[in-house]
């Protein structure tokens, strides 16, 4: 049996089909209970497992993240929500202080069984903190695990794998999709492993790696050079940490270049260490410079100015040509 | 004793002995056995040798970093001994007396302070690992509360924390979860009266840091915390709210770091010598061992005969890890994650392939 989902409707199935499985599950977060959080990703939640396993915090990122890491030091697996991926920033020292390194620092005693959900990018028209991609940021800690999923099959696959990991997992929602599209999506739990890109379409001129919301702007970018007599390898990367480098080496070997499209700013993003991996793997194959297309170095633009800063298809398809060409 | 009797804007130590270890509360004299007696004091004076011979062992290089807790034994001793073995220890870093007492072996407390990360895998003892940014633990503390309430167990959580932590968001963010979530932790704070060589009046304008329970709707009591009585009369209170479902409560032990922040600061810098004198009158070990005598627990033969076992004890423990404690080149990588990813085994290999073949290369 299947249903026809969209993104925010399968995370929500991911934890009620996983919450009814698993009794040590808990979410909380703020307005996640009663009001089934800002975009609803955890409705009903509260109505169907009580107050005690799915509740309103206080409004303290830190102290969300804090408390689960004692939760689960204590033998419960807490899913918690930041309203916002801009409104990490105070949980920060949790995450990289306590969250990333309990297990390396007790030497195996103490392991987190965390999932820290939160939606992020931009595209929403929205105001100043609740558009930013800040993956880089967390994909340099030793101890984490970063998943970006980019449809609703695999968001609801990739949750229940990350409620199930045995170690903290940070699971950003692509929310400018949230709602764009819908997908069967089999009942019941299903995992799909973390660490495992995908191959979303085969192609030999290019590689071209993306995840979350720009996956759906490269297979449109996509369309437009295939016009072109172009055909491009689209890997979905699914999760940033730890990266499944063979997905896109392999590929790059095949077709001698490589584009890397992330919304987040160019410098040091999750595209250098990709890039960098296809210098150290497949040097001897390139044909083109290996390349980014990227977010600007500059604070996300408000409303009025980020049609400017998400890179479009249009960009894109034309990065693509000049690359095949070069 | 009820925390509820006690407003910490009165501004009033809790004690139970005074500087000669002569009863002030006679109704306040735990209800221990001479040998509980005898023990409390026996670890207070293990807790001194640990420090003095980490200090020693340090300045001849033999150690690395050290925090020493002199003239805090009764503030750690005292609370901690109000815990059962179900209860959580959460410790920031600064609480070797509270360590012994929930049942740390001495031999993983040196491998900390020897720098080996194995010292923080302690089997069978409900406490977290040494916690070094200031306050952070807290919230842990609170978690593990919270879980208690959550499964419905009855254990409850000692959360240390120092003067200087209460400046900190996360102190403020655990206390109010801990109020809302009415979750069984008792947070105490060692107010050293330093954070480093910050005084404790430039931490904040309250008159003393119990008070900042009020804000919180819970309990705080301003405790003399080189009392070990009062130490460890607060905290049973304390402990026996939480455990009975009434919440968490705070919990201040007025006391002094008579040595160093760490082996690496020089306290004459930021502290007058006569401070410390007066402040050496007052040593906890001290109050306790007049008590003691006083009850004919306690001979000058005794005492000796005891320090010189602890102190066979403590060396022939330090000579088992020193020279043998170098970390394996595999455990820095090893425990990351569940499994190794890829990127880090290929890190791992190539380290290893260098350590183990080519590290002669010139």
């Amino acid at each position: 049996m299947t249903n026809t989902l969209n993104i925010v409707q399968a995370v929500n199935q991911a934890l009620m089909d996983e919450m009814r499985l698993d009794k040590s599950i808990v979410v909380y977060g703020q307005d996640v209970g009663l009001e089934g959080g800002v975009f609803r990703v955890t409705e009903n939640l509260q109505k169907e497992f009580g107050v005690k396993r799915v509740f309103d915090s206080p409004l303290a990122e830190s102290a969300i993240v804090g408390t689960a890491i004692g939760m689960a030091i204590n033998g419960l697996k807490p899913v918690v929500e930041m309203q916002f991926s801009g409104f990490v920033y105070p949980a920060f020292n949790q995450i990289i202080s306590h969250l990333a390194r309990m297990r390396n620092r007790s030497r195996g005693k103490y392991n987190l069984p965390i999932v820290i959900r939160a939606p992020y990018g931009g595209g929403i028209r929205a105001l100043e903190h609740h558009s930013e991609s800040m993956e880089a940021l967390f994909a340099h800690i030793p101890g984490l695990k970063f998943v970006v999923p980019s449809t609703p099959y695999d968001a609801k696959g990739l949750l229940i794998a990350a409620i199930r990991d045995p170690d903290p997992v940070l699971f950003w929602e692509p929310k400018r999709i949230y709602r764009a599209f819908k997908q069967e999506v089999p009942e019941g739990a299903y995992e799909i492993p973390i660490g495992k890109a995908k191959l979303i379409e085969e192609g030999d001129h290019i590689t071209v790696v993306a995840w979350g919301a720009m996956v759906r702007d490269v297979q449109k970018a996509s369309e437009i050079v295939k016009a072109k007599g172009i055909k491009p390898e689209i890997i979905d990367l699914r999760t940033i940490a730890p990266m499944d480098r063979e997905s896109f080496v392999e590929s790059v070997k095949k077709t001698g270049r490589i584009l890397v499209v992330h919304e987040a700013p160019k410098t040091l993003g999750v595209g250098a260490e990709i890039i960098a991996i296809v210098n150290e793997k497949a040097f001897l194959y390139l044909e083109a410079p290996p390349t980014r297309l990227t977010g600007f170095d500059t604070t996300f633009p408000l409303p009025r100015g980020e049609e400017h800063y998400i890179p479009s298809p249009e960009r894109i398809a034309k990065t693509i040509e000049d690359l095949v060409k070069y | 004793m009820r925390l509820e009797d006690y407003n910490p804007l009165d501004n009033i130590q809790y004690s139970v002995l005074d500087l000669n270890g002569n009863v002030l509360k006679e109704e306040d004299i735990p209800d221990f056995t001479d040998e509980e007696l005898f023990y409390l004091y026996k670890t207070m004076l293990y807790t001194r040798i640990i420090d003095d011979k980490a200090l020693s062992y340090q300045r001849q290089g033999r150690m690395l970093t050290y925090t020493p807790n002199t003239g805090q034994e009764a503030a750690q001793i005292g609370s901690s001994y109000a815990l059962e073995k179900g209860d959580f220890l959460v410790p920031a870093f600064r609480e070797l007396g509270a360590w012994l007492i929930k049942g740390v072996p001495l031999k993983n407390i040196y491998l900390y302070w020897y720098g080996n990360e194995w010292g923080s895998h302690i089997d069978d003892v409900k406490i977290l690992p040494i916690s070094v940014p200031i306050a952070s633990q807290m919230q842990h503390a609170v978690g593990i509360g919270m879980a208690n309430n959550i499964k419905g167990e009855k254990d409850v959580v000692l959360a240390f924390v120092g003067d200087g932590g209460t400046s900190e968001g996360d102190f403020h963010e655990a206390l109010n979860f801990a109020a809302v979530f009415k979750t069984p932790v008792v947070f105490l704070i060692q107010n050293n009266q330093y954070a480093i060589s910050t005084r404790r009046e430039i931490q904040t304008m309250s008159k003393n840091l119990a008070q900042k329970a009020i804000a919180y709707e819970i309990p705080g009591i301003l405790v003399d915390g080189n009392d070990i009585f009062a130490m460890y009369n607060a905290t049973k209170a304390a402990v026996n709210r939480a455990r009975n479902g009434q919440g968490p409560a705070l919990i201040e032990a007025y006391t002094y770091r008579l040595g160093a922040h760490t082996t690496s600061d020089d306290p004459s810098k930021y502290r007058a010598k006569e401070e410390v004198e007066e402040w050496k009158k007052k040593d906890p070990l001290l109050r306790f061992r007049l008590y003691l005598q006083q009850k004919g627990l306690l001979t000058d033969e005794l005492e000796e005969r005891t320090k010189k076992d602890l102190e066979e004890e403590v060396m022939a423990t330090f000579e088992s890890i020193e020279n043998k404690s170098d970390t394996e080149i595999e455990d820095i990588f090893k425990y990351h994650y569940a499994t190794m990813p890829p990127q880090l085994e290929e890190q791992l290999n190539e380290y290893k392939a260098f350590w183990e073949g080519g590290k002669d290369y010139d």
